[in-house]
């Protein structure tokens, strides 16, 4: 390795060094006892996540010019989420070359079209805390949500990682984002997320890691953590975290994962970090971020008076169980606008599973919603669900960057799935708060 | 490095750079749609050696190393900007090309001509006369550029070790 690991005098001080969570597991990936923001150090893997997109087709070529094969196929999950269903020849061997690597590199957790990688991740038990992943997507903060220290990295880097076992990481500084109080009925971890890009911006994660805590954190459902961290990528962070707590260890254990030793999975209480920012949970309203920037966020009350013509809920960020829940909440004994298309892909088979088992999807249907099979589809302009020209889209994905959903004169708003559902029954942006009646029995 | 400049704004996402719906394409064809959203004559007048100069947290969004290749591949050999996006800059390194740290991005508009000194960290403005500066790049991303991205560079210390 051409980068020795920079010698620091403080490594050598006797009294370790407080660390914070993503600290801890890259110190522990490295086989070291603590490690320092900046310093680059060289880790083991535990998961390298891959998809149909710029998995096999991209990293395959790249191992054999290595003439290296996987270093270790039990350490690898393969999802095909980006071109499912094959809607054309250029699909259909994309998908083909995906199985048949899977195959010939012998690779057990191979998902063929069962979900969104991000979303079929953990609802398979493969995350579990103090993990070190990769992700070949820049969602892959997403698996900060149960503990792992988790980051997005490009097909040549993943060749590496699959060649070696191994990967370099210059060690991120930790940025501390605490939420007081309780969110509002209505009001969701998306909001936060959307919430967080307006004031902080698209690079106020500075490529370091975010470690999300506070009440508001706490009482979000392991799923809506998903939604957080999935949204550390907007911020453009590293890797987003939440401490495990037992929430994450009951649904790692319902996934048929092994939660570990979770509860020794935190900042230590002096731990230092980059910054420091405070959120408030209690007087958060319902989020829209306007085109073509998710950083263009603010209350759904300030938002432009546009008609849409469709509303999406979709993708890992937005199409979760949890996700499908609070719009049918919403949509319960109402029915979408005529002049709007609202657009349903659930983001994994599982999800689909259960939202039919507690009549959820039933609800959604019956207000006039329309089925689209789970996987990547509408959210970046790779499957069903393309917008034409000029078309406006309320979504509940992650990006509304221009042209993402299709074509470039397309303008896409973003929010939560309370007010996608709000908005797919009054056809302009609206308030879910409006629409909803209390909670049963609150 | 010497070349022209190509100026773009902040947030320049991998959605301009290599367009979703474009995916499936072969790398050609989908770097001749690169940051068509934003400069429609970019990819058809870019040439061999020219730089791309821009604003903030250049290259965020997606992990696609499409982003980087589409770049390369229309000749373009460094990337100026005031920041990057954490895996664009991952991405470029692998792949060989340079993505430059400057503070001084305002100074340099599209149309200049540039000559740039990496490994020294200065920018010569020749079209202004202004002498410029860019971060020097740390000594292991040095590495990847001078073995042309990290599969020239696995190739030869796997072989090495062999
Ligand atoms: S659903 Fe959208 S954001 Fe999620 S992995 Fe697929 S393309 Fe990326």
């Amino acid at each position: 390795r051409p980068h020795p690991d920079p010698v620091r005098e403080d490594t050598m001080d006797t009294a370790p060094r407080p660390q914070t969570l993503a600290e801890k597991i890259i110190a522990r990936a490295a086989a070291r006892s603590s490690v320092l923001p900046g310093e680059i150090v060289t880790c083991k893997v535990d998961l390298a996540m891959l998809h149909d997109s710029g998995g096999p087709r991209r990293v395959a070529p790249l191992l054999e010019r290595l003439g290296a094969t996987v270093w270790d196929p039990s350490r690898v999950v393969l999802v095909s989420d980006h071109y499912v269903p094959a809607v054309d020849a250029e699909s259909a061997a994309i998908l083909k070359l995906t199985r048949e690597w899977a195959a010939t590199q012998g690779i057990d957790g191979f998902y063929d079209q069962q979900g969104i990688c991000h979303v079929v991740l953990p609802e398979r038990g493969h995350l579990r805390p103090g993990l070190f992943v990769v992700g070949g997507d820049s969602h892959s903060p997403s698996g900060g949500a149960l503990g792992c220290f988790m980051f997005g990295i490009g097909a040549t880097d993943m060749a590496g990682v699959l060649a070696s076992g191994e990967t370099w990481i210059k060690v991120p500084a930790t940025i501390a984002i605490r939420w007081n109080g309780l969110l509002g009925d209505g009001v969701s971890a998306k909001d936060m997320a959307l919430a967080m890009c307006a004031r902080l911006g698209m690079d106020g994660g500075a490529y370091q890691a975010i470690e999300y805590s506070g009440e508001t954190v706490r009482a979000l459902t392991p799923l809506e953590r998903l939604t957080l961290c999935n949204m550390a990528a907007e911020l453009g962070a590293q890797a987003g975290m939440i401490e495990p707590d037992a929430a994450t260890a009951q649904y790692v254990r319902s996934a048929g994962g092994d939660p570990g030793d979770w509860q020794s999975l935190r900042s230590d209480p002096d731990a230092e970090y980059l910054q420091v920012h405070e959120f408030d949970g209690a007087a958060l309203a319902p989020q829209v971020a306007a085109p073509h920037s998710p950083a263009n966020a603010a209350p759904v009350d300030d938002a432009d008076a546009v008609d849409l013509d469709v509303c999406y809920i979709g993708a890992c960020t937005g199409a979760k169980l949890d996700d499908l829940q609070m719009a049918a909440r919403v949509l319960r004994g109402r029915t979408v606008a005529r002049r709007v298309r609202l657009l349903l892909a659930p983001a994994s088979a599982r999800t689909t599973a259960a939202a039919a088992r507690d009549g959820t999807l039933a609800t959604l249907m019956d207000a006039g919603a329309i089925l689209l099979p789970s996987g990547c589809g509408a959210c970046a302009a790779m499957g069903a669900g393309r917008l034409a020209r000029d078309e406006v889209c309320l979504s509940s994905t992650a990006r509304n960057f221009r042209g993402r959903m299709g074509d470039p004169s397309s303008r896409v708003y973003l929010a939560s799935p309370y007010t996608v559902a709000a908005s797919a029954v009054t056809g302009h942006l609206t308030d879910p708060r409006e629409l909803l009646s209390p909670e049963p029995g609150a | 490095m010497s070349g022209r400049v190509w100026k773009f704004g902040d947030d320049v996402d991998t959605d301009a750079l290599a367009p979703g719906a474009y995916m499936r394409s072969p790398p050609a064809e989908l770097a001749a749609h690169c940051l068509e959203t934003l400069d429609a004559r970019f990819a058809g007048e870019v040439r061999a050696g020219d730089f791309v100069v821009a604003g903030r947290n250049f290259g965020m969004g997606s992990s696609r190393e499409q982003a980087a290749q589409s770049l390369l591949l229309l000749g373009v050999t460094a990337v100026i900007a005031r920041s990057f996006g954490g895996i664009f800059y991952r991405n470029a390194f692998n792949l060989g090309l340079a993505a430059l740290i400057s503070a001084d991005v305002e100074r340099i508009e599209s149309g200049h001509r540039l000559d740039v000194d990496a490994p020294n960290g200065v920018i010569e403005n020749r079209t202004t006369g202004e002498r410029l500066c860019c971060e020097p790049v740390p000594e292991h991303l040095a590495a990847l550029v001078r073995a042309g991205g990290l599969i020239p560079y696995l190739q030869a210390t796997r072989g090495a070790r062999s």
